[in-house]
């Protein structure tokens, strides 16, 4: 079966200077459609990097990556532009919301770029406040929303457009907890209700609410596999085997992957 | 993302920050007030030249003769010369009348009238069908010289309705006016014509021109007043005219022909020049206006990064951003050209008030009306600025990268 996200052996090589940072560092990674993915891994790890791919915002330096079947690693910015817009819903953790435009009318944008007619994005756009509890709020500016409501918004946002895959980068950053569990658990209902999800965090406690976790740490998967399975939560130690006066034994870390 | 989206969401924009978005047009405002307020003045200033040369008659032609008398006594242009012309060529020229100017003291009673101008002309000074004399006038009551009145140096004279009401309060017909201690009767009045005050246009005796010629004590005509048949074919008329001369005077250097028809188009290409360079100046305001818009949307592409990720990231594509800022620059600028329209209109009315009270020639003189041209061009004109200078910003914002715009603060 076709995988609905597919990376093949990606490099992401940023040259800083003189040197060349491996944001990405050869990870493979299949996502299947129906799966609720989260990509952990701490500020460095790549996984904002990741993410970036993954949504289409940039393309790797080398390997590729097939979404939906389609190779979008080596389209032009025009084009990467129209699979975000029919085939990704971005979260993001900032909401990022258009303060301008009301509450339908961000929530039509991924639709009138899709260039669908008046009336029926109206219609969808209502239809996907609908599913957030938000329709009666429509007419509203966003900023006379809660964070919560505000990111329920973009949730609509996200969803309008059908897309195959929900990209959530941080969601519950700017929430307080129990808001943030609240936009977790429609997360998680869009799941069961067969959606794909990816979520990107650098949090365990909201990463084992995904059903699979994938670790990047230095640009390379240290972990792939269910989210209950201890090991996906222990925080990984650093490579310190270079770094000299550095006290770390190897059997101190057989304990800690125990 | 559609055109009118665009524009909805340009207007919102401009009217989240007022002030801001006038001061963006006022350069195109004021470049676009300039243009229409120079162009209704000019167009103005043209009807009432035209106005004023159709009363003259666009059909007069004046032709001027000089170095007579001395060593060319031998060749000479008699008035019956020119009445011979228009026999010959009815089909261009429809009459002429010699034009002796006179100075002289005009006396009725005690009364004295020194800036009166005295004409002496003939009988086709006056063209009954037109109730007018060559010079633009018209005929108010009595008669206008005739041919016996030429031809006999008859002591008669027609005058203007200055000297009618002032020396003869308004009942001039029948009495008698002295010109240098010549008694002249009065046969004709004129209508006003200019503000029926001394020295004015009103302030005039017509008589026959052999006798004007006696009281000048010139043996000859230097001046003479032609009517072609036709305005467009002045300038053949004029032609004829001057061949015939030429035949004479076998030189060009003595005599001198003007058709108003000719003078009329000169003084509109001379006009059309001036309103030209006045509008190419105006235009400058324009390009300054551009200029701002162009800074104000760097700035507005700059504020709006973060706006322009998030387009990005929901699919907008570059051509998408470019014309949404496009449209912005090119709504900004349009609708600072329609500011800039109904201001210049009524700038134009106001001025129009000021010439006619400062000329006095009330409400049929002089009208600045703008032109529906000149509201098109510089309605376009400005539009086009802003979408000239809105496509940098436009191809800015474009080509911004998402990523860098989604996390820019």
């Amino acid at each position: 079966m076709e995988h609905l996200i597919e990376f093949n052996d990606v490099y992401k090589i940023y040259q800083m200077g003189e040197e060349r940072i491996h944001a990405l560092d050869g990870v493979s990674l299949t996502v299947d459609k129906g799966e609720f993915v989260a990509i952990v891994g701490s500020s460095g790890s790549g996984k904002s990097t990741a993410m970036n791919i993954i949504g289409c915002l940039d393309v790797p330096t080398s390997g590729t990556y097939h979404l939906g079947g389609v190779d979008v690693s080596t389209m032009d910015d025009d084009q990467q532009a129209e699979i975000r817009n029919k085939m990704l819903g971005f979260i993001f953790q900032q909401y990022n919301l258009i303060p301008k435009l009301s509450v339908q009318e961000n929530v039509e944008l991924p639709l009138l770029y899709a260039g669908v007619g008046a009336e029926e994005r109206h219609q969808r756009a209502i239809r996907s406040l609908e599913r957030v509890g938000l329709a009666d709020k429509c007419r509203n500016l966003p900023s006379q929303l809660s964070g919560g409501q505000q990111q329920r918004v973009s949730i609509a946002r996200a969803l309008a457009g059908d897309p195959s895959v929900i990209l959530a980068d941080e969601p519950t950053g700017a929430l307080d907890s129990r808001t943030g569990r609240e936009v977790l658990a429609f997360l998680q209902k869009l799941n069961a209700e067969g959606d794909t999800v990816v979520l990107i965090t650098h949090d365990n406690s909201i990463a084992v609410k995904a059903k699979r976790i994938v670790r990047l740490q230095d640009g390379r998967i240290i972990y792939d596999g269910d989210a209950h399975d201890p090991r996906a939560v222990v925080q990984p130690e650093e490579d310190t085997d270079s770094i000299v006066g550095f006290d770390d034994t190897p059997s101190h870390r057989e304990e800690a992957r125990a | 993302m559609s055109f009118t989206q665009s524009f909805r969401l340009a207007i919102k924009s401009l009217l989240t920050s007022k002030m801001r978005a006038l001061l963006t047009m006022l350069g195109i405002i004021i470049g676009v007030a300039a243009v229409i307020i120079i162009t209704s003045l000019g167009n103005g200033m043209q009807n009432y030249m035209n106005a004023q040369f159709d009363q003259l008659g666009a059909n007069l032609i004046q032709v001027q003769i000089w170095g007579l008398g001395g060593g060319m006594s031998s060749r000479t242009i008699e008035p019956d010369d020119m009445y011979e012309l228009v026999d010959k060529y009815p089909q261009y020229l429809a009459g002429v009348s010699p034009y002796v100017m006179t100075q002289g003291l005009v006396r009725h009673g005690s009364d004295e009238y020194k800036r009166t101008s005295i004409y002496g002309v003939s009988e086709f000074f006056y063209d009954e069908q037109r109730n007018q004399v060559l010079s633009g006038s018209k005929l108010g009551e009595g008669r206008f010289l005739s041919y016996v009145d030429v031809a006999r140096y008859q002591n008669v004279c027609v005058v203007g309705s200055y000297l009618a009401r002032d020396a003869f309060g308004g009942d001039a017909l029948g009495k008698t006016i002295t010109v240098n201690g010549t008694p002249f009767t009065i046969i004709g009045v004129m209508a006003e014509y200019a503000d029926s005050t001394e020295g004015s246009g009103d302030d005039v005796i017509f008589i026959p021109y052999g006798n004007a010629m006696r009281l000048n004590g010139t043996g000859w005509v230097d001046l003479y007043l032609f009517n072609s048949a036709d305005k467009d074919t002045a300038s053949l008329a004029k032609g004829i005219i001057e061949s015939r001369l030429y035949k004479t005077f076998q030189t060009d250097d003595v005599y001198y022909i003007m058709s108003s028809a000719e003078m009329m188009d000169a003084m509109d290409s001379m006009l059309n020049t001036l309103m030209l360079i006045l509008i190419l100046i105006a235009a400058i305001s324009l390009l300054v206006g551009g200029i701002g818009i162009m800074n104000i949307m760097l700035v507005s592409v700059t504020e709006r990064t973060r706006e322009i990720g998030i387009r990005k990231s929901l699919g907008a594509k570059g051509k998408d951003i470019r014309s949404q800022f496009i449209i912005e620059a090119g709504t900004t600028s349009a609708i600072g050209g329609v500011i800039g329209i109904v201001l210049g209109i009524i700038m134009a009315n106001v001025l129009t008030n000021v010439i006619a009270f400062a000329l006095g020639t009330g409400n049929d003189g002089f009208v600045a009306i703008p032109t529906l041209g000149g509201i098109a061009v510089s309605f376009g004109v400005s539009v086009g600025v802003g979408i000239l200078f809105g496509y940098l910003p436009a191809n800015k914002a474009a080509r911004l990268n998402p990523i860098d715009a989604l996390r820019y603060d």
